[in-house]
């Protein structure tokens, strides 16, 4: 019997609403018992004193990259990155080379995630064939094999009439449709985001409404069909208005918001620095504190990093080349931490945003300390101050906005299964 | 005071362009002589790193550097190979290697010279990227401008056009309010980028009030035949309601001066007539670009950053 006592730390579990110092006992991979003074006889001690203990990150939005483009990641650094961060659990689009649209691909990175990454991975199959917009995948295959939703994330469904099918026959899987809304005809060239910053740069503009309109048509499909419908990285005022008036109607949607649209704004593009070109595009300081307003209310159920690695010399290309995305595993925290020391949000909320909620909308378990879970935990210091340096990262990437910046509250120990995979001392340490 | 690199005029202060106008005046004096040649830059080498095409542009400055007896080394990489085999970066940093004293760079995709003047030692000017700024030709238009009327502060200028898609409205905009003078956009309404009130103009969408009261009228050529039917129905309509021609004139003053970039499309945005005499000053705008250019070289060229060697030993 392995034990391992988590000491002295305040403990958040969003599931069951505590928020109180004390231990927390980990035997066998679950968690054995939460209160004041647990006895360590026989255990490896871990102090977490002065550290927040809560259940492990859940990312709802990644791209490990493998299997085919392994020069920006593959799923065993993704997975490394990822508890660096406080992850445990990620899940994982499916555009990669050859996109996860076959079960036998499913399979694949379900395999390689068990002997690669010391992470949970979720995959998270193509809504269509080739990501093409055109015909649906084996949706029920697929789940069989582990898919836990169906997405063809950054290549929009234009195509009204497929969407409402694919949401349609998701019916009979009951998983999420997950959808990266722009309408792209509005996009057009558009690589940041229209208006002041657009036109200081000179560089074409992708509007809010390209968003909100999109968003828009998804809540009525998912209203229309009945289906799960989760939206990928809102990021703007318009979308979230329409998020919200469709939850008020009572329709089956779930949301998420990236660290990077709750504290950027598109200013931030106006030194041509690609690694702040990210679809969606950084938005308006409105946008932006929309977004913050509705994760503390829940219109945005999760934060998810859309952690979407690139080479070097593909973000050294012209901004309207560079391809879109940043890294985010190892930022997400202290970034959305942001929203704690404003004082927007309490810890325990914004843990349940980054654990719990997106647990719940993959259907798996994790963001629950309670006695009998699956012992996947983060201790994460909020007041550690630090610089980020991307390059000693464990991504394979280092496009990050944030690279070389003071970052405060860091994961200092992540756990996975009982196991401790990371220490901020050591590093990661499995496999 | 002046930075290093010429990226755009938004990054310049009053007293910079008014210092770039002035050596301007000097150098136009260069080019009426018998002899248009000086020793100034003698053993400088400018190299004309043009990504995208332009003849009138590229000549424009390979002149102004031969007037300043510099070595004028045109380079213009074929984008196709340029996409699959080097990075913007590396073939700046290529360029870097070979020590040139200024580097011109002309790209069709904003912000390039911005992040080439980030990796290179030797200073960049910007002849023009995208949308974004063509510094060379706002400051060739306030010297126009400033030899017509003796002044530039209290003056209405007027662009007229493609506003979105133009590099040369944005750096006039920032020129021409930056030396005093008010600035009005009109085009139709798709070709008015979002949030141009933020760039300090009042924008129009009915050409009589725009050009009521202006000292000045920019026309913009329409870059792109692919436009027309997208941001306005047809040449045909884009002539008549905003093209410019004798009777769209009487709205504004009686000394106003008409003034374009070039190339002209003649009967799109200016009459033939308007195209040819005054109150057109076109070739006077060419004329006062090459003194431009030649006194950007001139306060530009050999502001190096520390030397590569340094660089290495500083960074170990």
């Amino acid at each position: 019997m392995t034990r391992l006592l988590i000491r002295g730390g305040r403990i958040l579990d969003p599931a069951s609403g505590r928020d109180e110092f004390g231990d927390l006992l980990v035997e066998d991979g679950r968690i054995a018992a939460v209160g004041p003074g647990l006895d360590a006889r026989e255990a490896e001690v871990l102090d977490a004193e002065g550290a927040w203990v809560a259940p492990g990150f859940v990312d709802l939005h990644t791209h490990l990259r493998e299997p085919g483009q392994e020069y920006k990641e593959d799923i065993g650094s993704g997975g490394r990155s990822a508890v660096a961060g406080g992850f445990t659990a990620i899940a994982c689009m499916a555009n990669t080379h050859p996109v996860n649209d076959d079960p036998a691909m499913t399979d694949f990175i379900i395999d390689r995630a068990e002997h690669d990454s010391p992470a949970r991975v979720y995959p998270i199959a193509a809504a269509t064939k080739g990501l093409e917009g055109r015909v649906m995948t084996e949706m029920i295959a697929l789940v069989a094999a582990g898919a836990v939703a169906f997405s063809d994330d950054g290549k929009t469904i234009m195509n009204g009439g497929v969407m409402r099918r694919v949401l349609e026959y998701s019916n009979l899987v009951g998983v999420p449709v997950v959808v990266h809304c722009e309408d792209l005809t509005l996009v057009g060239d558009g690589v940041v985001n229209e208006g002041p910053a657009s036109t200081r740069l000179g560089l074409p503009g992708n509007p809010a409404i390209a968003e909100d309109l999109h968003v828009a048509r998804d809540v009525m499909l998912a209203e229309l069909t009945g289906a799960y419908l989760h939206v990928a990285h809102v990021s703007t005022a318009g979308g979230i208005d329409a998020i919200r008036r469709a939850r008020e109607r009572g329709v089956n949607i779930t949301a998420e918001v990236t660290p990077h649209h709750l504290t950027l704004t598109d200013e931030e593009t106006l030194g041509y620095d690609t690694n702040t070109k990210v679809a969606p595009p950084l938005r308006s300081k409105a946008d932006m504190l929309a977004c913050r307003a509705a994760l503390v209310d829940g219109t945005l159920d999760a934060v998810a990093t859309d952690h979407a690695p690139h080479a070097q010399y593909e973000k050294d290309q012209e901004f309207s080349e560079a391809p879109p995305g940043m890294i985010g595993f190892e930022t997400a925290a202290p970034v959305v931490l942001d929203l704690v020391r404003t004082g927007e949000i309490t810890p325990l909320e914004l843990m349940r945003r980054m654990s719990t909620n997106p647990a719940r909308i993959l259907g798996k378990p994790g963001g629950n300390l309670a006695e009998g879970q699956p012992a996947d935990i983060v201790v994460f210091d909020p007041e550690r101050s630090w610089v980020y340096d991307a390059a000693k990262g464990y991504s394979k990437s280092q496009n990050s906005p944030w690279d070389g910046r003071t970052m405060t509250g860091r994961a200092v120990a992540t756990i996975v299964g009982g196991r401790l995979v990371y220490h901020v001392d050591r590093g990661v340490l499995v496999p | 005071m002046i930075g290093r690199d010429l990226l755009g005029i938004e990054d310049l202060e009053r007293e910079d362009i008014e210092r770039i106008l002035e050596t301007a005046n000097h150098m136009r004096e260069i080019g009426e002589r018998e002899v248009k040649k000086v020793p100034t830059l003698r053993g400088r080498t400018v190299v004309n790193l043009f990504f995208e095409a332009s003849t009138r542009t590229r000549v424009s400055f390979e002149i102004a550097g031969k007037r300043l007896s510099a070595d004028v080394i045109n380079f213009s990489p074929a984008h196709s190979s340029l996409k699959k085999s080097e990075s913007i970066l590396d073939t700046a940093r290529t360029l870097d290697a070979m020590d040139p004293d200024v580097v011109i760079v002309r790209h069709a995709v904003a912000g390039v010279p911005k992040r080439i003047a980030d990796v290179l030692d030797a200073p960049v000017i910007n002849a023009g990227d995208g949308a974004h700024e063509h510094p060379t030709q706002a400051l060739l238009d306030l010297l126009t401008v400033q030899q017509e009327k003796g002044r530039i502060d209290g003056l209405t200028v007027t662009i007229v056009g493609d506003i979105v898609h133009s590099r040369v409205a944005r750096s006039n905009i920032y020129g021409f309010r930056k030396m005093g003078a008010e600035v009005r956009v009109v085009a139709p309404p798709p070709m008015i980028p979002a949030a141009v009130e933020t760039l300090g103009v009042k924008a129009f969408t009915s050409m009589r009030e725009a050009l009521d009261g202006a000292d000045v009228v920019m026309a913009l050529r329409i870059q792109n035949e692919r436009l027309a039917g997208s941001y306005f129905p047809s040449i045909r309509e884009y002539a008549a309601t905003f093209g410019l021609d004798r009777a769209k004139l009487q709205f504004a003053k009686d000394d106003v001066i008409v003034m374009h970039p070039g190339p002209v499309n003649r009967g799109v945005e200016l009459s033939h007539d308007l195209a040819d005499h005054r109150p057109s000053v076109i070739l006077d705008q060419v004329r006062n670009g090459v003194a431009i250019r030649m006194a950007v070289l001139y306060l530009f060229s050999g502001r190096r950053k520390a030397g590569r060697s340094e660089r290495i030993q500083g960074s170990s």
